[in-house]
């Protein structure tokens, strides 16, 4: 093959997952974060009187969004200006990014106020606006600490889990003005940074926010949180400016009755989250009474265009595929080198790139279907794990010994000579290496990794063929 | 702007190609089960929103005041936003809009909908009381959707505390039927509407859960029985 050869043993992702794996107080953190998340949310699912329908439900809805997304986007576009917004349409980073840059200036502001919004990051919106003079004030604790800390996020929901208190006292004292002698009780950081935020959020007159649905049919946009920030950054401001991945659009107002279930019962393991604010353009005498709505593409209509990759389009972004994922909990998000980390990103980032750039993310994963379990709207993220590695290998090729021995294997079990002279070589070759029954030395070749963590049966000295013409003849 | 439309748009159609996939027929509505038994609700419901470490109180209508009163008290509130529409009654003894302070020092403030500078000044308000017209007991959730006996909604954030009165009568049982009542308020007047489920917290840091980053800190419960109960 001319094209590069993808060898997913030594990708981006087992490189720094090997790294990442020594650093042992992420690891703490991870594994008391995501198996409290776990039990929560078992808990609160478990109330719920028919949990799977209302899954279907979810899975369906998205679905629905997705086969006729087009019309949906014109509905929600119709919607939003008849409320008294504007809508832009942005088909890459660069472009969402001018867009939003024009419009902080010419509200002759030269900072915002941002709420999280992982579509933001991943158009890398905060250079951007530096770029053009634009500060850009991170609002969520955790975005604030990631901001502050020159760092970069580990987790969709608890981006800073990979910080322990006292790393987030250090950081507090060094770089907050009024934050001299704060202890590290979370409760003191939370008041540091609420007393920081606070004048900040009274001074600032363009607000960006992400969205975690726009509802279509009326055209209202729902931000879903926790610590009032998105509620300070969706109300105080003269100007909002909410950036928006096209797949999050939903049919009908009523779609939210079922998302407003799911969601916060699968990311923070609650019956409901704090603040959840549901806007419709603009409202005189309340709130920002100039609101844009800009509709980012960056790559979806390309995992739209993928008939079984498109179902990662459906995520609502819980992270409950992350809290259950064996592979996250011990590698943590950075490994993942995507602003989509975990199994959803294992699936997503690839497809936004276009699966241009050979990555090993759709290797990231042991196939346990834990995360399909668990996945509020049904996404098989297992079934499109597989079929992005085959995407891959055949859009890329894969590593040539494997292509070799799989080409060699199956010559040798179209014939049964050919098969059973291997199995005797095999029996013959084994032998030696086997110790009561079973394989532990590490073998070379492209078995290394394999056997450096496995033990392999032994093969039977007397195959189950030759037993068989012994005693049945 | 146009041409990124339309290029968008064709993107999807090419995507999606000829022959789209059929959604299929979505289920009914399931979900939580809901007990519709009012006094069932109420209880539910103050069970929900205690869970989130609010103060919840049940009294009938002629007690409503003397709640506000209480939670006033306890929170060591002076300045006393009071939204238009708000009922008289629902206020502490001797307190009007405008008004002297009353025996107590508390002095009702107006807290209507302006210009973002009045938004902002609802930062010297310690309270906001207000009457909710929608409430969810599944999940202890009240509900404010920018009518009357609310504010805007720069006066449920700014101060710490939030003193919210909720009529029995509004309690609805579960997500799904507070989406429909949402959804009618929105195709009429398409109001902003927030769903208030708890103080505002944060477990950013360790898991921990802290109370109040932005957002009251403090949430007093009113629900107004009717009253043969």
């Amino acid at each position: 093959m001319s094209r590069l050869a993808v060898d997913h043993h030594a990708g981006a992702f087992t490189k720094n997952a090997r790294i990442d794996l020594r650093d042992t107080q992420q690891r703490q953190n991870l594994r008391k974060a995501t198996t409290t998340i776990r039990a929560k949310r078992e808990a609160v699912v478990a109330e719920v009187e028919d949990w799977e329908e209302l899954r279907e439900r979810g899975r369906q809805i998205k679905a629905a969004a997705m086969a006729d997304l087009d019309t949906h986007l014109l509905t929600l576009e119709a919607s939003v200006q008849r409320a008294g917004g504007v809508v832009h349409w942005a088909r890459d980073a660069a472009e969402a990014n001018r867009i939003v840059s024009d419009l902080v200036k010419a509200e002759g502001s030269d900072e915002v106020i941002k709420v999280k919004s992982m579509v933001t990051d991943e158009i890398g919106l905060n250079d951007a606006l530096a770029a053009e003079g634009i500060r850009s004030h991170e609002t969520d604790l955790a975005e604030l600490i990631v901001q502050l800390g020159d760092d970069t996020q580990s987790h969709i929901l608890v981006p800073a889990i990979h910080r322990n208190r006292a790393e987030i006292r250090e950081l507090f004292r060094a770089k907050l003005p009024d934050a001299g002698g704060v202890s590290d009780e979370p409760a003191e950081l939370a008041e540091a940074a609420r007393r920081y935020l606070r004048e900040t959020f009274l001074r600032v007159r363009v607000g960006v926010s992400g969205s975690n649905f726009a509802v279509a049919e009326t055209g209202t946009v729902g931000v879903v949180e926790s610590e009032g920030n998105g509620r300070m950054c969706t109300t105080l401001p003269e100007t909002l400016i909410t950036v928006m991945g096209i797949e999050k659009v939903l049919p009908t107002f009523d779609d939210l009755g079922v998302m407003l279930q799911l969601l916060p019962r699968s990311s923070t393991g609650e019956r409901m989250n704090p603040y959840t604010s549901l806007w419709t353009g603009v409202t005189e005498g309340d709130g920002p009474q100039n609101f844009h709505l800009v509709l980012v593409d960056a790559g979806r209509t390309d995992v739209l265009a993928d008939e079984i990759g498109r179902e990662a389009l459906h995520c609502i972004r819980c992270s409950a595929c992350l809290n259950v994922c064996p592979v996250y909990e011990r590698a943590g998000g950075k490994a993942y080198g995507s602003t989509y980390p975990g199994p959803i990103g294992a699936v997503l980032a690839p497809q936004l790139n276009g699966m241009n750039e050979g990555s090993d993310l759709p290797w990231a994963s042991s196939l346990c279907g834990a995360c399909y379990e668990v996945c509020p709207v049904k996404i098989d993220i297992p079934k499109l794990l597989i079929h992005l590695r085959s995407r891959t290998i055949e859009e890329q090729g894969g590593p040539r010994g494997e292509a070799f021995a799989m080409s060699v294997l199956a010559r040798t079990f179209q014939h049964r000579r050919r098969y059973e002279v291997a199995q005797k070589l095999a029996a013959k070759g084994s032998a030696p290496l086997s110790k009561d029954g079973r394989i532990e030395a590490r073998l070379p070749g492209p078995l290394k990794g394999w056997t450096a963590v496995r033990d392999l049966p032994a093969v039977p000295q007397e195959s189950f063929r030759d037993w068989w013409r012994k005693e049945r003849g | 702007m146009t041409a990124a439309r339309e290029e968008i748009l064709a993107r999807i159609r090419g995507a999606l190609g000829p022959n789209r996939p059929l959604p299929g027929p979505l289920h009914e509505p399931g979900g939580v089960d809901v007990d519709t038994d009012r006094s069932r609700l109420v209880e539910r419901f103050a069970e929900r929103v205690a869970d989130y470490r609010a103060t919840v109180v049940a009294v009938t209508a002629a007690d409503v005041g003397v709640a506000v009163a209480d939670a006033c008290a306890r929170a060591g509130v002076r300045r006393l936003g009071v939204p238009d529409g708000l009922d008289g009654a629902s206020l502490p003894d001797g307190l009007s809009v405008g008004g002297d302070p009353n025996a107590a020092g508390i002095i009702a403030v107006p807290a209507r909908p302006g210009t973002r500078a009045d938004a902002l000044a609802f930062t010297e308000l310690d309270a906001l009381v207000a009457r909710t017209p929608l409430a969810i007991a599944e999940t202890g959730t009240i509900i404010f959707d920018g009518g009357p006996g609310q504010g805007p909604r720069a006066a449920s954030l700014l101060p710490d505390v939030l003193i919210a009165i909720v009529p029995a009568s509004v309690i609805v049982g579960g997500v799904e039927e507070a989406t429909t009542r949402m959804g009618a308020i929105v195709r009429e007047s398409a109001r902003p509407l927030t769903l208030v489920s708890g103080p505002s917290a944060t477990s950013d840091i360790e898991l921990d859960r802290v109370e109040g980053v932005h957002g009251p800190r403090v949430l007093d419960v009113v629900i107004v029985t009717a009253d043969h109960r």
